[in-house]
């Protein structure tokens, strides 16, 4: 799974749609999900406007995005946090593996990051002889599949209850069950000790407040508070668009975050980390270090029509929307990110050179611009981004073919004639080929609608 | 009311017969439908794909087109080309003398059933049909034009008609256009979720907007040997 690429997107998506287990799971988990978005939200008389606040305020801070970082900056430090800059991921992986082998560490524990999985983080740390620990479920879930997640959210949606028992069983040693409770039991008692022995705790990060230079984090398990409290140095890594500017926006945020994730109301638990620990006595750790990454986001920013990426709270809500997500899960990607956002965000954070193909992976159906919280217009972006992709990357042919259609709709005549090269074309080309593999092609007309106006 | 007819492409070279309805709806409803032969495409391949100068070129040619027009309104079979031409000004955005005309164009031109209910407000255009069908809402009408209770409205005052809702009514075929010949196992995957709940209506016809979703739709349910007709909603409408 992990070797898939998004050079290798179709044939992925193929071996994806082969795979019955994985389209059994995708399907119970996307219209779970998706449901109880609908309900969450139709449970908010105001989603709407709320929709259109989160995106104003969103839009006001990437446009002013300098004077709030430095105002988060300045207020985190005030509070005792130290805040380092990474201009990429190399450079994020070095500050955190610094920081970590100047405290000796040997164990480090992770609750869920997406942006600690765009640097590989867990590959730097291993490298420079930690033992790294996810401590989210269904990231730890993967971690001992040696997988990668296929869902922002939710990391081992891939995997069926039947595969998760098999797993802890031949990894944890858990007597062969699949009962859902002996499950989580058998996770948490290691886990356990896992929290026990770490150094360090690295952890994401949702909101960054401006205004208190307050971190928030939110999740269902409790692992994130365990994290970021029980080793003595929590490290957070937060994307530089995090940031938001006032503490009562994130009345607005945490309503529509959680409702378009899971569908709750309200997660389980919302940390709100604000500095150390004042004095000894306190609980919590006594260092915390947060990375501001930027690795690609101030690219995305330079654009008025991309800047909108960044927008993004990385609620999933596009993903388990999109029927192309729907049918081939997130590891046909090839990507960090899957899905729909994951299709507007890879090209733009690695480069058009290896994800041409990530565009393209949609019908444009519009489904999820329909459900993002914060409106981004995702299929604008496909759209910019196949327009920047095709004259440079598109093959000869399909140059040729648009460029010869352009000719052949200009002109009534070439237009007319157009028609009877179509029916050639149909008979012949690999086109039709792609369509009558599983569709009856309709023929060309024997006369046009042209023609029968004439008559 | 003197209404310009945009047939499209595809209706143009594949499924003529939803152009002779679209014709024979607006008749008679009391408009004068006039067409100009020297329209093709709207651009949408192109733009969809990526290719934005072949599309600025076939896209000015429509507007010199219809702008030219005496008809008050621009009126297409087709949500998926009606959304392309409100797309116009996105293309046209860095061109202020074309992005005026790209608006002009725009804002006269409308899908077939949006424009018998927002613009003539006719509710009931004396059809009638003999059977069980439900609808299918393409993305581009209900998603870019906003169009959910226009066709439906339509297709319940067709006499004979037994209309019920298509579950997932909304949710996409997955044809997109150059989608469907890039990722064809893609493509149908999803197109048998729309064929299940197709067959699970228990209906004789599933009716569209969009001859590009009903070419998808209809493709796939002929090859399964189904009898479910997938028919045009103009056709509906032109039936007595």
């Amino acid at each position: 799974m992990t070797s898939q690429t998004s050079e290798t997107f179709r044939e992925n998506a193929k071996a994806a749609l082969a795979d019955v287990h994985l389209r059994g799971a995708l399907k119970h988990a996307t219209s779970v999900f998706g449901e109880r978005r609908k309900q969450a939200a139709a449970g908010l008389p105001n989603w709407e406007d709320l929709r259109t606040q989160a995106r104003a305020i969103k839009d006001e801070v990437l446009l002013h995005l300098d004077r709030y970082l430095e105002e988060f900056v300045t207020n985190a430090e005030s509070c005792g946090a130290k805040v380092h800059w990474a201009r990429d991921a190399a450079a994020a992986n070095s500050i955190i593996c610094g920081l970590a082998t100047e405290r000796q560490a040997r164990v480090v524990v992770k609750s869920k990051s997406m942006t600690t999985e765009e640097t590989h983080l867990n590959d730097a740390l291993e490298a420079a002889g930690m033992q790294v620990v996810e401590t989210d479920l269904g990231e730890y879930i993967i971690q001992l599949a040696e997988e990668t997640p296929s869902h922002i959210i939710a990391p081992a949606i891939h995997k069926t209850r039947g595969q998760i028992a098999e797993l802890f069983t031949n990894e944890l040693g858990m007597p062969p069950t699949d009962d859902i409770a002996q499950m989580t039991r058998t996770a948490r008692l290691t886990l356990r000790d896992h929290f026990a022995a770490a150094d360090v705790g690295i952890s994401g990060v949702n909101f960054g407040v401006a205004e208190t230079g307050t971190i928030v984090i939110v999740e269902n398990e409790g692992n994130i508070r365990l994290t970021t409290s029980l080793p003595r140095m929590h490290i957070a890594v937060m994307g530089i668009e995090k940031v938001v500017p006032r503490f009562a926006d994130l009345d607005i945020f945490l309503k529509l975050l959680p409702r378009s994730g899971t569908g709750q109301r309200l997660t389980t638990y919302q940390s709100f980390i604000t500095g150390v620990k004042k004095q000894q006595s306190d609980e919590g750790p006594e260092e915390l270090h947060i990375v501001l990454l930027d690795n690609g986001r101030s690219r995305m920013l330079a654009h008025p029509v991309t800047r909108q990426s960044l927008a993004c709270i990385r609620c999933g809500a596009c993903l388990n929307a999109c029927p192309v997500y729907q049918q081939i899960g997130g590891h046909a990607y090839g990507s960090v990110y899957p899905g729909p956002i994951g299709a507007v965000i890879t090209p733009q954070l690695m480069g058009i050179e290896k994800t041409s193909q990530l565009p393209y992976a949609s019908s444009l159906c519009g489904a999820c611009r329909e459900v993002c919280p914060v409106k981004i217009d995702i299929p604008q972006l496909l759209l910019h981004l196949r327009s920047e992709i095709a004259p440079r990357k598109g093959g000869v042919a399909e140059r040729l073919v648009f460029k010869v259609w352009a000719r052949a709709m200009m002109s009534p005549t070439l237009y007319k004639l157009s028609s009877v090269a179509g029916r050639i074309v149909q008979r012949v080309t690999p086109i039709s080929r792609a369509w009558t593999n599983g569709r009856d092609l309709r023929p060309i007309e024997s006369k046009s609608f042209h023609d029968l106006w004439n008559e | 009311m003197k209404v310009s007819l945009f047939v499209t492409c595809l209706v143009d070279q594949l499924w003529t017969s939803i152009g002779v309805s679209s014709v024979e709806v607006l008749r008679g409803v009391g408009c004068e439908v006039e067409f100009d032969k020297r329209q093709t495409c709207c651009a949408q391949p192109a733009f969809n794909t990526g290719y934005r100068e072949e599309a600025r070129q076939v896209g000015r040619r429509f507007i010199s087109i219809f702008e030219e027009s005496k008809a008050e309104a621009i009126v297409s079979p087709s949500g998926s080309c009606t959304a392309m031409v409100h797309h116009y000004p996105e293309l046209f955005a860095d061109d202020p003398a074309w992005l005026e005309r790209a608006n002009a164009v725009a804002a006269k031109t409308h899908e077939l059933s949006s424009f018998l209910i927002r613009v003539l407000k006719v509710e009931n255009v004396g059809a009638s049909w003999n059977g069980r069908l439900t609808w299918h809402d393409a993305c581009h009408g209900l998603r870019d034009l906003n169009i959910k209770s226009e066709p439906r409205t339509l297709i319940r005052n067709v006499r004979g008609a037994e209309f019920v809702e298509l579950e997932h009514a909304d949710a996409c075929c997955g044809f997109g256009g150059t989608f469907s010949v890039k990722y064809p196992e893609i493509s149908v995957a999803i197109l048998d979720q729309k064929i299940e709940a197709i067959e699970r209506a228990g209906v004789q016809a599933v009716v569209s907007g969009d001859a590009s979703c009903l070419m998808q739709i209809g493709g796939r349910l002929s090859r399964k040997g189904s009898k479910v007709r997938a028919m045009h909603l103009a056709e509906l409408l032109a039936s007595r």
